[in-house]
């Protein structure tokens, strides 16, 4: 069995790409599926953990559960937010979208 | 050697190593024989499969259908396989290669990794996961990628509209179904593919629950494109959908797939809602039940091949309001009245104990229980679908009326209307 | 320490898909591509799941991200459309983004997992259990009382918010 670190450093680096990802793009959409891997960075982790630490107690599964929720409510809201503003301002890049008014 | 059957899986391994082979190459070598042979099954049926499809189509339309090559024109696919392997394959300017080569492929594996939960027979069964009917789920929406895939790296308009109009349609079928999957789930209270099989011994859950049958058929011919739903490849509308740019073998993966996703999903029928491989003998003599399972799915199966032949397409909009407006509401009510009456069943006593749960008479007093509830769910769609069917006929009688009225064209005025 | 067998194996192949995936996910020009390098990485993540005794959070892994969120990624990419070819995808901070990123993986790397829970690490003896919770725990987890019913309720009360926001959000306004 492969021990708890190896999966501990691959659920960081996904992590850590995701922040960059955040960082660093400027398209929108790339910037939403930047974060979709940091919670799936975040899930991986929750589940090592619950597998090496506490595997009869459900509270890590469980906590994956919310994690997908959240996901799926970010990604449908985010990409709503996404299309309307396109709608506006034919653009997605962020940093055209610098004004809170208009 | 007299060695038990357990599964496809574990029968070959034990031999293997009695007889002086290291474990673990034995156990890789069962396990590559069983994934194989699981695999080449469907790949194989569907020649046949397609043979059958086109002579029905061919007698519903008073045609002989294939006849010229073998008897009863049988390698007539075979001839066609051939065709299609040595024509020449034709990727488009401005195609994204990788992806356009990757489509086809992934289409192919979203239905025969299916194959991998099927129970065969009560012994043998690819893989009997926890959570089979999950997995089922998570796997058949991977081909929705697929049409995807192909439609934008086919650098056409047409191929891209196409796989839009099929994404939506799968994306929203998808949901009735997962609803009435969820109600043979529960009667089972297990999501394995062999323990649903199981719990069918004493009734099959088509007579328990027969609206999520329904809906799982309709939504089923839905997914895999059938008529009157296949607007995945309307010719007269769309130029051909999707795959209009492919060509060749890879045309041919696209078409076998559909083939093979239609009768797969009729198999999944015949599991969660006709018993799978149940039936007299199938536990002593397993081969029996795999002929069950086939001529169960193939009860299922031609029907569908028959409606192909006879109904003509829903118009996008229609197959839109139907799932949304009527199949969605049906299958959540269905899912929390059967919740309910299951729940009474067993407060009240009914359900059969776990002793005599394969015992017909024992079910009796669950399923005539279960059965007011569907009726109940049966009567309560049918008031809704009258009453939005009138409503649309009366709008429609109006605007026709007013048309009447300012053109002055009697002549289309029909009878119908007249009574208004 | 590490014995190469099967599922040491399984899992460097996930790992490394899971990883490949989303470094193609932050540097892929072409955003289909990012999205299709995407689901390879959510794919790995699944993987990963199954060597983790979870197959129930891989099933919803696949059927969740591959089916639903992916799907809805390509359908938002393809929707806008004349943004898919810009030649600048980084903005001006680059490169402060990527040391910030590296600086954060090395602390969590070498500053948190390695010496709690590495091969020197305080915390290195894990004795796995050979048994683990099944999907029927979790079912019953989820709506028991004693456990979260509350979570779940409030997830699904999430879920609606999020679908009707979402249809007003993205609606045109006639």
């Amino acid at each position: 069995m492969v021990p708890l670190w190896m999966y501990l450093v691959v659920s960081a680096a996904v992590f850590c790409i995701g922040v960059y990802g955040v960082l660093a793009r400027r398209n929108a959409v790339a910037i939403l599926m930047s974060v979709e891997l940091m919670l799936n960075a975040v899930n991986i982790n929750l589940l090592a953990f619950w597998r090496y630490v506490a595997p009869q107690n459900m509270a890590g599964q469980a906590f994956a559960a919310f994690v997908f929720v959240v996901a799926a409510a970010e990604a449908a809201v985010g990409l709503a937010i996404v299309i309307a503003v396109y709608r506006n301002r034919r653009s997605v890049i962020v940093e055209d979208v610098n004004l809170l008014r208009g | 050697m007299p060695q038990v059957c357990d599964n496809i899986i574990s029968t070959l391994a034990p031999c293997l190593t009695q007889s002086g082979m290291n474990p673990d190459v034995a156990q890789f070598i069962s396990i590559l024989l069983g994934v194989v042979l699981v695999a080449s099954f469907p790949l194989l049926l569907v020649i046949f499969l397609i043979w059958v499809e086109r002579k029905i189509a061919a007698r519903v339309q008073d045609r002989l259908g294939p006849n010229r090559v073998g008897p009863f024109g049988l390698f007539q696919n075979i001839a066609d396989a051939v065709k299609l392997i040595i024509k020449e394959d034709i990727t488009p300017a401005g195609a994204d290669r990788l992806i356009y080569n990757l489509a086809p492929i992934v289409a192919m594996l979203s239905v025969i990794l299916i194959w991998a939960v099927v129970p065969f027979t009560p012994y043998n069964i690819g893989a009997d996961l926890d959570i089979g009917v999950l997995y089922f789920v998570a796997i058949s929406s991977i081909g929705t990628l697929a049409i995807m895939m192909a439609g934008w790296s086919s650098n056409n308009k047409y191929a891209l509209l196409g796989a839009f109009r099929v994404v939506a349609q799968l994306v929203s079928y998808e949901v009735p179904m997962v609803l009435a999957l969820l109600v043979p789930v529960m009667l089972a209270s297990s999501m394995s593919m062999q323990d649903i099989a199981f719990a069918q011994l004493g009734m099959w859950f088509i007579v328990l629950t027969p609206v999520s049958a329904f809906i799982f058929y309709v939504s089923n011919l839905a997914e895999t494109g059938r008529a009157p739903f296949d607007l995945i490849e309307a010719e007269s509308e769309l130029v051909a959908g999707y795959n209009i740019e492919y060509s060749g073998m890879k045309f041919g993966l696209f078409m076998a797939n559909e083939f093979m996703h239609a009768f797969t999903a009729n198999l999944l029928f015949a599991v969660l809602f006709m018993g799978a491989w149940a039936g007299p003998g199938a536990t002593s003599l397993p081969i029996l039940g795999f002929i069950y399972l086939m001529i169960k799915t193939a009860i299922v199966y031609i029907p569908s091949l028959i409606l192909r032949a006879t109904v003509p397409r829903v118009r996008i909009d229609q197959m839109m309001a139907f799932n949304w407006k009527f199949l969605v509401p049906v299958s959540i009510v269905n899912v929390i009245v059967m919740a309910f009456v299951l729940k009474l069943v067993q407060v009240l006593g009914l359900a059969p104990s776990p002793e005599n749960a394969s015992d017909f008479l024992a079910n009796i007093p669950q399923a005539a229980a279960l059965l007011l509830g569907n009726v109940v769910v049966i009567a309560a769609a049918m008031a809704l679908i009258r009453g939005s069917v009138r409503k649309e006929r009366l709008s429609e009688a109006a605007k026709l009326a007013q048309r009447v009225q300012v053109e002055g064209d009697k002549e289309a005025l029909p009878a119908t209307v007249a009574q208004h | 320490m590490l014995e190469l067998n099967v599922s040491t194996l399984v899992f460097f192949i996930f790992a490394v898909l899971s990883i490949g995936g989303a470094l193609g996910v932050v540097i892929s020009r072409n955003l289909i591509h990012g999205a299709l390098f995407l689901i390879v990485s959510l794919f790995g993540g699944a993987g990963l799941f199954v060597l983790l005794a979870a197959p129930f959070m891989a099933a919803v892994q696949v059927l969740v991200y591959i089916g639903a969120i992916a799907i809805l990624i390509i359908f938002a990419v393809m929707l806008t459309r004349s943004m898919t070819n810009i030649r600048e995808i980084f903005n001006r901070q680059w490169w402060i983004s990527a040391v910030a990123a590296v600086i954060l993986l090395a602390v969590l790397v070498v500053g948190v997992v390695l010496p709690i829970w590495g091969p020197n690490g305080t915390q290195s003896e894990m004795v796995l259990s050979e048994t683990t919770a099944t999907v029927q725990d979790l079912g019953v987890a989820l709506v028991d009382g004693n456990q979260y019913v509350l979570p779940f309720e409030v997830a699904s009360l999430l879920l609606t918010a999020a679908m009707v926001g979402a249809i007003v959000i993205a609606r045109d306004n006639e």
